[in-house]
C-alpha cells in the first residue's frame, strides 16, 4: 500500500492534482494473449487487483498466440487508437513506438519505487530502459527451454526415464513402436521454439549469442552451427506429420493424457499440469535446457502503456504498472502462470519442484538473454519461416537450411538501443 | 455508372432546337448527376489511387515500423523474389484461387438449378446452403481445424468405429493441405454463388421456358445453351466477388491451418500482413505491389476488351 500511494502522489505531480480524481473509475482497456486455462487464471489476479484500486480492468485478451496478437497491438497504437496497457515480450518489439514517442514514460514511477534495484535478472530491466528512460514493467520471467517428459508413460512401457534429450532421441524409435507418439508437436511457433531449444542444448549459449547479437558469420556458417541443423534434422525424422497438432496446449496435453511421451515447450506449460493435478517428479518431469545445458533464456513478458489522451487513463495506467510489480500480485499472478516472479523478495515456498528449479537457475546466474533482445522481430520471423519450411519439408537440406540462416543474419539490421 | 447510362440515351434522343446553332456543351450535360459522383471519384482518387501509389513508393524504402525509411531501390523486391515462403504462396494462390472458383461455381449453379425446380420446401434448402456463408472464415477454419486434425477429428472419429485404414490427413499433409483449403473455402462460399445465381436464375423470362418448351428443347439443353448466356452479367459480377475474396484469402488460412505445415499453406495475403506488422513495413508493401500489379495486368486488358465491346454494341 505503500506503493499506492507513491503513485498516487506521483499522478497527482503529473497532472496538477485535478482531473485523476473524478468520481468515475478510469477504463483501462488491457490486451494480451493470454487465454489457455492457467493463462487465464493468472490474468484474473491482474486484473482483480488493479480493480481494487478503484479503477476498472476492460479485457482485450486476444487469442491465437504473440504471433498472432503482436500485429494487432502494434497496428492499433500506429493507428493512432491505443489500448491502456498492452502485453508484449521485453526486446525490440516496440523500439520503433518508443522512438517515435507513442509510449507513456514510467522513468518517475520507476525511480520512486526503485524498480533498477528490484527487478532480477538486470536484464529485464534493460530491455525496458531507452536511453536511460524506462518504458515498461517486467512482470514474469519465461523460460523457453524445457522438455516435459510423462513419466508413468516410460515406467509403463518399461522404458529407462530419459534425463536428457540425446537419451530421449535414443529410445524414441522404442516408444514409437509400442504405439506412443514419442515428442508432439504443435504447428506453427511451437515448431520453433522445438528447434531453438535443440540449438541452444546441442550448440550451446555461447554460439546463440554470437551469432544472434554479434553476428558472427563465420560461427553462424561454421560446423558448430551445422551440428546444430543435424540435430534438428533428426528430431523432424522423429516426428509423424500426422501427430501434428494445431495449439501448443494440445500438444502439452498429449503428453499429461499419456498419447505422447514428451513434449518441448516453455516453463508455461506447467501451468497445465498443474491444472491437470499432476505431481512433478512423480507424474512428469521437467528438463530445463532439454536437460544438456541447464540455462533459461530471460525471455518474459512486460506490459506497455500507450499514451492515452485522457489524463485519467494516463493517472489509471501509472497505477497498474505499480499494482503489477507489487509483491503480492507478483506472487499470487506467477504461480497461476508457472513463471518465476521479477523480484527475488518475494516469498515463492509454494512453488511447485519445475518453478524451484527454474529459480535455482535463476539464482546462480546461468541465464542468457531471449533471442528478441539481441536481434529485430523481422529477422526473427525470417528464422522462423526458415525452420518451420526445414522441419516439414524433408527435401530440405541441412546446407540449404544453414545457407538461408547465415543470410538472415548476415542482413540483420544493427539494434537500435 | 447506373445513374448516368439511365439517363444519358434520353438526354441524347432530344433533337437539338432549330433556333440553336451551337450544340450543348457536354461537360455540362446531366451537371447534377455529375456533382452527384464528386464524393466518389475524390474517394477513388485519394482512397485507391493515392493509397496505391503511397504503398508502391514506401515499398522501394527500408522502413520498419513507420513509413520512415530511405530509398533503397529494388532491395525489397530481390528479397521478396529470392524468400522461399512467397514462391510458396504464389503458387497455393493459383492452385487454391482455380479450384476454389472452378468448385463454387459448379457447385453453386447446380445447387440453383436444383432450388429453381420450383421444389417443396424452398426457404429451408435456401436457408441450408446459405447459413455456412453466414459464418466468418474464423469460425469456419477452427470448425475445419479440429474435424481435418488427423489426431482429435474425422480420422480419429473413423478409427474409433473400428475403420483402422481410413485416413484423412490432408490438414497435416504438406502436398495437400492446399486441398484442405478448398474444402472449406467451398463449404463456406458455395451458398453465396448459389444465391445470386439463383437470382441470375429468377430473373429470365418466363417465356424463354416457355418457347423451349414449344420447340422441346431438352431442360439442361436449354440452362446450358439459352439461359447460362442470358446470365452473362450475373455471372461477371459472381466472378469478381468471388475472386477478390480469394485474392484476400487471409483469415481462412490463419484459423485453419496457421500457413502450415512448414510454409505449405501461406498465401501471399498472409505474407503481406505479416511482415507489415512485423517490423518490416517495406518488404509488406513489396508483396503487396507485387499482388496490385498481378490483379492489374488481368483485369485491365479485361476491362478494355469488356467496355470496349459494349459500346460498339450500342
Amino acid at each position: 500500500m505503500k506503493n499506492f500511494s507513491v503513485v498516487t502522489g506521483l499522478a497527482a505531480a503529473l497532472l496538477s492534482g485535478t482531473a485523476a480524481f473524478a468520481d468515475e473509475p478510469a477504463e483501462v482497456e488491457v490486451t494480451h494473449w493470454w487465454t489457455s486455462g492457467g493463462e487465464a487464471a493468472a490474468v484474473a489476479e491482474f486484473a482483480n487487483a488493479f480493480n481494487a484500486t478503484g479503477n476498472v480492468w476492460v479485457d482485450g485478451a486476444i487469442a491465437g498466440s504473440g504471433d498472432v496478437a503482436r500485429p494487432i497491438i502494434i497496428s492499433r497504437i500506429l493507428g493512432g487508437n491505443p489500448m491502456g496497457a498492452t502485453q508484449l515480450n521485453p526486446g525490440t518489439d516496440a523500439d520503433d513506438l518508443v522512438a517515435a514517442g507513442l509510449m507513456l514514460d514510467l522513468t518517475e514511477l520507476a525511480e520512486a519505487e526503485g524498480w533498477a534495484d528490484l527487478v532480477n535478472p538486470p536484464s529485464q530491466m534493460d530491455s525496458c530502459t531507452y536511453d536511460g528512460r524506462v518504458f515498461c514493467v517486467p512482470v514474469n520471467l519465461h523460460s523457453a527451454q524445457w522438455m516435459w517428459v510423462n513419466r508413468r508413460v516410460y515406467e509403463d512401457a518399461g522404458v529407462a526415464i530419459p534425463t536428457t534429450w540425446n537419451e530421449f532421441t535414443a529410445t524414441a524409435t522404442q516408444m514409437a513402436d509400442k504405439g506412443i507418439i514419442p515428442l508432439s508437436v504443435a504447428n506453427g511457433w511451437p515448431v520453433q521454439l522445438l528447434l531453438d531449444d535443440i540449438a541452444i542444448a546441442v550448440g550451446g549459449v555461447d554460439l546463440r549469442i554470437d551469432v544472434y547479437k554479434n553476428r558472427n558469420i563465420e560461427r553462424a556458417a561454421g560446423s558448430e552451427t551445422t551440428a546444430v541443423f543435424e540435430a534438428m534434422d533428426a528430431a523432424r525424422k522423429l516426428v509423424d506429420p500426422g501427430t501434428v497438432v494445431p495449439q501448443w496446449n494440445d500438444a502439452v496435453g498429449l503428453v499429461i493424457n499419456g498419447t505422447a511421451a514428451a513434449n518441448v515447450m516453455g516453463d508455461w506449460a506447467g501451468g497445465e499440469f498443474t491444472v491437470a493435478n499432476m505431481v512433478a517428479g512423480e507424474d512428469y518431469d521437467c528438463l530445463p535446457g532439454l536437460g544438456m545445458a541447464e540455462v533459461l533464456d530471460t525471455g518474459g513478458d512486460v506490459f506497455y502503456f500507450p499514451k492515452n489522451k485522457d489524463p485519467k487513463v494516463e493517472a489509471a495506467q501509472l497505477v497498474m504498472a505499480s499494482t503489477m510489480i507489487s509483491r503480492d500480485v507478483q506472487v499470487a499472478f506467477n504461480l497461476k502462470k508457472g513463471s518465476l516472479p521479477i523480484r527475488p523478495d518475494v516469498d515463492l515456498s509454494a512453488a511447485n519442484d519445475c518453478m524451484q528449479k527454474g529459480l535455482e537457475i535463476l539464482a546462480s546466474g546461468a541465464t542468457f538473454p531471449g533471442n528478441i533482445q539481441m536481434i529485430d522481430r523481422d529477422s526473427l520471423n525470417q528464422i522462423r519461416d526458415i525452420y518451420n519450411d526445414f522441419f516439414a519439408d524433408l527435401d530440405v537440406t541441412i546446407e540449404e537450411a544453414q545457407a538461408d540462416f547465415v543470410e538472415v543474419i548476415r542482413n540483420a539490421p544493427p539494434l537500435q538501443f | 455508372m447506373a445513374v448516368s447510362s439511365s439517363v444519358e440515351p434520353d438526354v441524347s434522343r432530344v433533337a437539338p432546337k432549330p433556333g440553336r446553332d451551337r450544340p450543348p456543351n457536354p461537360y455540362f450535360r446531366n451537371l447534377s448527376s455529375k456533382f452527384a459522383t464528386v464524393p466518389m471519384i475524390l474517394t477513388v482518387l485519394v482512397v485507391f489511387v493515392g493509397g496505391s501509389i503511397w504503398t508502391v513508393v514506401f515499398s522501394f524504402t527500408n522502413a520498419r515500423s513507420f513509413p520512415t525509411g530511405e530509398f533503397i531501390g529494388w532491395d525489397q523486391y530481390e528479397r521478396l523474389f529470392r524468400t522461399k515462403r512467397w514462391a510458396i504462396s504464389v503458387r497455393n494462390m493459383a492452385v487454391f484461387g482455380s479450384l476454389t472458383l472452378v468448385f463454387n461455381f459448379v457447385v453453386g449453379f447446380l445447387l440453383a438449378v436444383f432450388i429453381d425446380q420450383k421444389i417443396r420446401f424452398e426457404g429451408v434448402f435456401r436457408t441450408i446452403f446459405l447459413y455456412p456463408f453466414a459464418l466468418s472464415f474464423i469460425v469456419t477454419g477452427n470448425v475445419w481445424a479440429w474435424i481435418m486434425n488427423p489426431a482429435f477429428g474425422l480420422q480419429k472419429a473413423m478409427r474409433d468405429l473400428g475403420w483402422e485404414s481410413f485416413s484423412f490427413d490432408w490438414i497435416t499433409n504438406k502436398d495437400m493441405v492446399v486441398y484442405a483449403l478448398v474444402i472449406a473455402a467451398i463449404w463456406q462460399g458455395t451458398g453465396l454463388i448459389m444465391a445470386l445465381m439463383l437470382a441470375g436464375l429468377r430473373g429470365i423470362d418466363e417465356e424463354i421456358w416457355k418457347a423451349s418448351r414449344v420447340d422441346g428443347i431438352p431442360k439442361w439443353r436449354t440452362y446450358i445453351s439459352i439461359v447460362l448466356p442470358m446470365m452473362r452479367p450475373v455471372l461477371i459480377t459472381t466472378l469478381v466477388i468471388a475472386a477478390s475474396g480469394i485474392v484476400r484469402t487471409y483469415d481462412l488460412v490463419v484459423a485453419l491451418t496457421q500457413g502450415g505445415p512448414g510454409l505449405f499453406s501461406e498465401v501471399p495475403a498472409k505474407y503481406v500482413y505479416d511482415f507489415m506488422f512485423g517490423g518490416n513495413l517495406a518488404q509488406g508493401l513489396a508483396a503487396s505491389s507485387v499482388m496490385l500489379l498481378t490483379v492489374g495486368v488481368i483485369l485491365i486488358p479485361w476491362a478494355i476488351v469488356e467496355f470496349s465491346q459494349r459500346d460498339k454494341n450500342k
